[in-house]
């Protein structure tokens, strides 16, 4: 019986690299959580999420108390891992290589290098491929989620404007992506060359993309998703699952709610997540994603992201 | 019969549902994917992709899918991976869950470790045609099978794909592998299936 899986390092075969996208497979169709306890991870668990990403705030918080966004504390990673039996996400800095080896040596199963936090390298995102665990990265563009796959990532999500509730840019980002890989498609062999120029891609990556006509790993939403409708439709935009940050577990957007056993904020908070996984699964059917809306106990207040300063906007960090 | 004829569905309600239709298409078979009870009156054969047992059974809660799909799987063949053997299995442990209880065999849900521990694995099987290609993405483990189940390759002697009657379940997932062997034996146990049940039509009139 010959192991094939050629683990660390070990990409030159595609092996890991189907290992990696072969869990975002199992992924499809469902909800990506943020989470930062144990309580949370498991109404997460409990209303049906796919994966949690564990973090001490969410992206919203992020943005309303400002300071640097670090990787999250190892020993709240290690509760939640031993909570639920679902897949565990954490988010690394873009760039901050040693953040993500503590996240391997932890055993997560997915690591974000995430926009979200506060960037450590301004030229180098992290070299995926030197790890066993899989990433995910974010994008606004072709371009952009291309050179993430060049360093290995294993599954893009758009960018979306994190902790905001707006889910505008979420819809810019994924119709921009899509678009540009329809007009790949369509082009002949001999322009492939250029458009790589055009998106600072590799060349290989663009061709096998106007081949296939979609992203050689799984696409999904991130950023500004607060409503089942959001989900649905992000999901018809072409996501493949979404990612959900602030909204579930927070009162004005900023203000984790209160989850004790019983509590009114509790069951708040379990209408919200049942009702975006509901509606995520059957984002094609009005029916279904009316009956997640009307699930919904109070709702989140947002942020309108055209009112954000270039500064103060999560995606543009990455590049 | 052609192939044509025979539609196999894919659960959809969350996880691996994309990769085993396009198999499925691959041979020639229709394979709607399947999201709602309704959708299962039509099929002569199911698959229960991977993905997430829990999540899976939060959306089988609805609307009466559970009872739904527990008869069908009494009547019709079904093929369960990695989370849809965990639900096809009587036994279920790590934590215990509720199952469709179809298959004479304990199953422990994440048992090879998490996504570090996922891996590739080339094995003997009965299907002709030498070694099968096994990919395993946090993986579960059939701990034991009763006497009824023919278990057709082991991973360090645990069994990794069986078959019991007209249930299929590996606890690798053939629809990430380009050999389509285990697909084709499930497309041939449909066939055999829905041929049977139409000549006991043909024996009652």
């Amino acid at each position: 019986m010959a192991h094939l899986n050629g683990n660390s390092n070990g990409n030159s075969n595609g092996t890991g690299l189907r290992l990696k996208t072969g869990l975002a497979e199992m992924l499809k169709g469902g909800v990506i959580m943020d989470v930062m306890n144990v309580e949370q991870a498991r109404i997460a668990e409990e209303a049906g999420a796919v994966s949690v990403m564990a973090l001490e705030r969410v992206p919203a918080m992020i943005r309303a108390e400002g300071g640097v966004a670090r990787m999250a504390n190892p020993k709240l990673i290690k509760e939640i891992m031993a909570t639920v039996s679902i897949p565990v996400m954490a988010k690394a800095r873009i760039g901050h290589f040693a953040e993500a080896q503590v996240l391997e040596s932890l055993g997560v199963d997915f690591i974000d290098e995430s926009e979200v936090l506060t960037p450590a390298d301004e030229t180098y995102h992290i070299d995926k491929h030197a790890f066993t665990t899989p990433f995910v990265c974010g994008a606004r563009n072709l371009g952009e989620a291309l050179r993430r796959i060049a360093e290995g990532a294993a599954m893009i999500r758009t960018k979306g404007e994190p902790g905001t509730g707006d889910v505008v840019h979420a819809v810019q980002h994924m119709r921009q992506i899509t678009r540009e890989i329809r007009i790949l498609s369509a082009l002949r062999e001999e322009e492939l060359f250029n458009e790589a120029k055009l998106h600072g891609a590799p060349y290989e990556l663009v061709k096998m993309v106007a081949a296939a006509g979609k992203l050689p790993v799984p696409n999904f939403s991130a950023g500004g998703i607060a409503t089942p409708a959001d989900a649905a439709l992000m999901m018809q935009l072409g996501a493949e699952t979404v990612f959900v940050g602030s909204g579930i577990f927070m009162k004005d957007g900023a203000t984790p709610l209160d989850l004790t056993p019983g509590s009114k904020q509790r069951d708040e908070a379990i209408s919200r997540a049942k009702a975006i996984v509901l509606a995520a699964t059957h984002f094609n059917d009005p029916k279904i994603v009316s009956e997640a809306s009307e699930m919904l106990i109070g709702s989140m207040k947002g942020l309108a992201a055209a009112g954000l300063e270039e500064s103060q906007r999560m995606q543009t960090r990455g590049w | 019969m052609t192939q044509e004829h025979l539609t196999i569905g894919v659960l959809a309600v969350q996880g691996a549902f994309d990769a085993h239709a396009q198999v499925l298409r691959s041979l020639g078979v229709n394979a709607p994917l399947v999201r709602t009870p309704e959708e299962l009156a039509s099929l002569d054969g199911l698959i229960l992709p991977g993905g997430e047992s829990t999540t899976f059974l939060k959306h089988l809660e609805r609307n009466g899918f559970f009872d739904a799909l527990s008869k069908f799987v009494q009547h019709k063949p079904s093929f369960g991976t990695c989370a849809g053997t965990i639900l096809l299995a009587k036994d279920v442990r790590n934590p215990a869950q509720k199952s469709l209880a179809v298959l004479d065999a304990t199953v422990e849900r994440n048992a090879y470790g998490r996504q570090i521990d996922s891996t590739i694995i080339e094995t003997e099987t009965t299907l002709p045609g030498g070694p099968l290609e096994t990919v395993y993405i946090r993986a579960p483990r059939i701990a034991a099978v009763g006497s009824g189940v023919e278990v057709l390759a082991r991973r360090d002697g645990d069994p990794v794909l069986v078959r019991e009657g007209r249930v299929l379940a590996a606890t690798f997932h053939p629809e990430l592998s380009s050999d389509t062997r285990v697909h084709a034996l499930f497309v041939d146990m449909v066939r055999e299936h829905k041929l049977a049940q139409a000549s006991t039509e043909v024996h009652a009139l």
